[in-house]
Formats: C-alpha cells, structure tokens, sequence
C-alpha cells in the first residue's frame, strides 16, 4: 500500500529531477556556445573511435580541467551533472525510507546507490 | 563539414528523434544512436555514449511529470532497479569488449523489436486475483488514481520480472538505450502490473538504469563533449516538444510512421553489422 509519505517523497523527488535536468542543459549549452565560438571552424572527427581525452573521463579529471578556456571540460561538468540526477534521486530515496523507518528499502536502495557509485568512482 | 554545421545538424537529428520518441513512447535514444551511425558515419561508440546521456535527461525530465501523476510505483521502481543496474554494469562491460559489428547487429534486432512493438500500440490490463508472497512482503502492490477514485493492483510473477529487469538493464548498458519498451514488457506482461503504472514507473528506472553504466561509459572514453552537447540538448527539446504535443496528435498514424522509420533502421543496422562496416 502507498502510504501518504509515499506520495509526498515522490512530489519531492519530481522537482529534484527537474531541476538537476534544468541546471545540467543550462551548463551543457553553456560549454556548447563556448565550444562553437573556439572550436566552430574545425572539422569534427567522430567517424574514427579515439576516445575522449583522458581529463574528460574521469570525476576528478572533469573537475580539474573546468575552466573558461575549456569548453569541452564545461559541457562534460554539464553531462556529469545530469548523471548525478538520478543517483541524488537514489540517495534521497534513501532518505526518505528512513523517515519511513523501513528497513527493508533502506537496505534495497543503499544497493542500488553503491552499484551507481562504483561505476562512477572505480577506474574501470 | 565543420562543427558549426555538424553541430545543428546533429541537434535537428536528436530533435526529431527525441519528439517521435516522446510521442510514440519507446524513447529517443533507439532511433538516435543508428541515425548518427548510417546517416552521419559517427562511430557506434560515441554515438551510444552520447545518446546513453540524452536517455537520463529525458527519461528525469519525463519522470518529473508523471511522478506527479501518481502513477508510478516508488517501491516497484526501486526494487527493479537492482537488476536493472547490475545488468548495466554487466552489460557497458559487454559493450567494451564487443566488436562493434556484433553491437550493430544486435541493434538492429532490438530495432526490429521496437518497430514491432510501436505498431501493435497499448495491451490490455488483466487482474490479478492470486497473491505473490514476495510482492506482499516487499509492499509492491498499490493503487493508481483512476475517474471512480483509487484503483487497488496486485503484482505477481515477481522473481521472472526481476529477471528480465537484469535482460533490460544488460541491453540499455550494451547499446546506450534506455530499453523502456522491454522494462514495460516485464512489469506489464509478467508481473500484471496496471499498463500507466508501468510505462510511468519504467520512465522512472530508466534514467537510474542508464546512470549505472554512464560512469563506465565515461572512463572509457564513449562520452564525446562535442558529439554529446547536441545530442543530448536536441533529444531534450525534442522530447518536452513531443511530450506537449502529445494531447490531440495523431497517435495511430505516427505509431506506423515510427514503425516504419524504425524498420529501415533495422535492416540497415543488421547489413552494415554483417559487412563489418560499422
């Protein structure tokens, strides 16, 4: 049965999603306008897989490399941030169930937010 | 072609892509990624990295609003959502070492699945009358605001479900997807689970789904800052745009019309997986 707090954690949850979307979009178009004004006359090359560069990969890389003169490192922050969205929606799940006092989703939802950390923060 | 060519065209692309997904159901993510292959000859890699991402931003930004609804089942989702994630991680480690023929061809079949299942349009609820012991115990049944009041559900079939979650989770990490059609498949077919709770509920795993094998994603290079910024924010405006629109459009003729598009996709994948030109 779905109880009141149910229904009241998930209109929670709807605004936290909606907003890291916004604020993810917001810095993605951001780095992308940037992008285009440095990089726009240069040919892109995606036909060939090289992958991105290494300071584009990683958490600690994105952040590190986020500056004004690169656009790229702004929009992966922006696409990093949209990948935190859910798992913030995880970790406030788990919250939530705590309120709830209830144990057994307590223990189901720590699962799923340590798979979404382990592979975010293993090197793979 | 230089980036501020390539980069609206690519973002027309998605924006189609994301509004035919939102209208028709079945996502923008599985017409983006063999759009950008066959049209644009962007390599798998990226284009399954780039729309992985515009996957989480819809299906969060999806969510959002029917989480409102209150259709969507909070503990059915999260339960889920083990399976789903460790399929993702299995399934972005599969990704790694797959040749990129072999990722071709197996798009195409899901592509063929999803035509399939885009022209056949929504089944019927069926009732449960026996009780699942292990949907009692993890309090997975509920009930959905219909015109005469609340309507009560009953979940079964509960550890098949689980099972095809992990399938589903596999197949969104293998191809960058966020497979909506079989999570809705596994709820709505096996665990009877009402069709709105489904659709709504699996809208909700699919961003976690698709974030357990972003990260893997991330480290392994897919994730292209250049080819991901359009994609992503077309597939977004596509499918706010889409989601909009969706009161009034022709539903039935872009069912077929997406069925079609979706069909040629297909085939095209599968040709270009048994050439090895992907």
């Amino acid at each position: 049965m779905k109880t009141w707090s149910d229904q009241r954690l998930e209109v929670i949850i709807s605004v936290l999603l909606r907003t890291g979307v916004l604020i993810s979009a917001l810095v993605v178009l951001l780095g992308g306008i940037c992008f285009l004004s440095k990089h726009g006359d240069e040919q892109p090359e995606y036909r060939v897989f090289h992958a991105a560069p290494a300071s584009d990969r990683s958490v600690s890389g994105i952040i590190h490399a986020v500056n004004p003169s690169d656009c790229q490192a702004v929009i992966q922050l922006g696409l990093l941030l949209l990948i935190l969205t859910p798992m913030a929606r995880v970790a406030f799940s788990l919250a939530g169930f705590a309120l709830e006092r209830d144990g057994t989703y307590m223990a189901l939802t720590f699962v799923v937010l340590a798979i979404l950390i382990y592979s975010l923060a293993a090197p793979h | 072609m230089t980036n501020l060519e390539f980069t609206p065209l690519v973002f027309g692309i998605s924006a189609v892509a994301g509004c035919l997904g939102a209208l028709t159901g079945l996502g923008g993510g599985v017409v983006v990624t063999p759009a950008l292959t066959l049209l644009l000859g962007v390599d798998i890699r990226y284009a399954i990295g780039a729309s992985l991402v515009s996957v989480i931003a819809t299906s969060s930004g999806a969510a959002a609003a029917f989480i409102r609804e209150g259709y969507s089942n909070i503990r059915i989702g999260m339960f889920l959502e083990i399976a789903t994630t460790m399929g993702a991680l299995f399934g972005a480690y599969l990704a790694t070492r797959t040749p990129t023929s072999i990722l071709s061809l197996i798009f195409g079949f899901v592509l063929i699945h999803a035509a399939w299942q885009s022209s056949r349009g929504r089944p019927k609820d069926e009732k449960v009358t026996k009780t699942d012991a292990l949907a009692t115990k993890l309090k997975l049944n509920g009930s959905y605001p219909s015109p005469d009041g609340p309507c009560e559900y009953q979940v079964s079939h509960v550890k098949t479900g689980f099972s095809m979650m992990f399938g589903a989770g596999t197949l969104s990490g293998l191809l960058g997807i966020g497979s909506g059609a079989l999570k809705v498949i596994a709820m709505d077919q096996a665990m009877r689970v009402p069709f709105k709770v489904s659709t709504t509920t699996s809208n909700f795993m699919i961003g976690v789904t698709a974030a357990a094998s972003a990260g893997i994603y991330l480290s392994r290079g897919y994730i292209e800052p250049g080819l991901a910024m359009p994609v992503m924010l077309g597939v977004l405006a596509g499918s706010i745009l889409g989601a909009r629109q969706l009161i009034g459009a022709k539903v039935r003729v872009l069912r077929w019309l997406f069925a079609g598009v979706v069909g040629v996709m297909a085939v095209e994948m599968i040709a270009s997986g048994l050439k090895g030109k992907v």
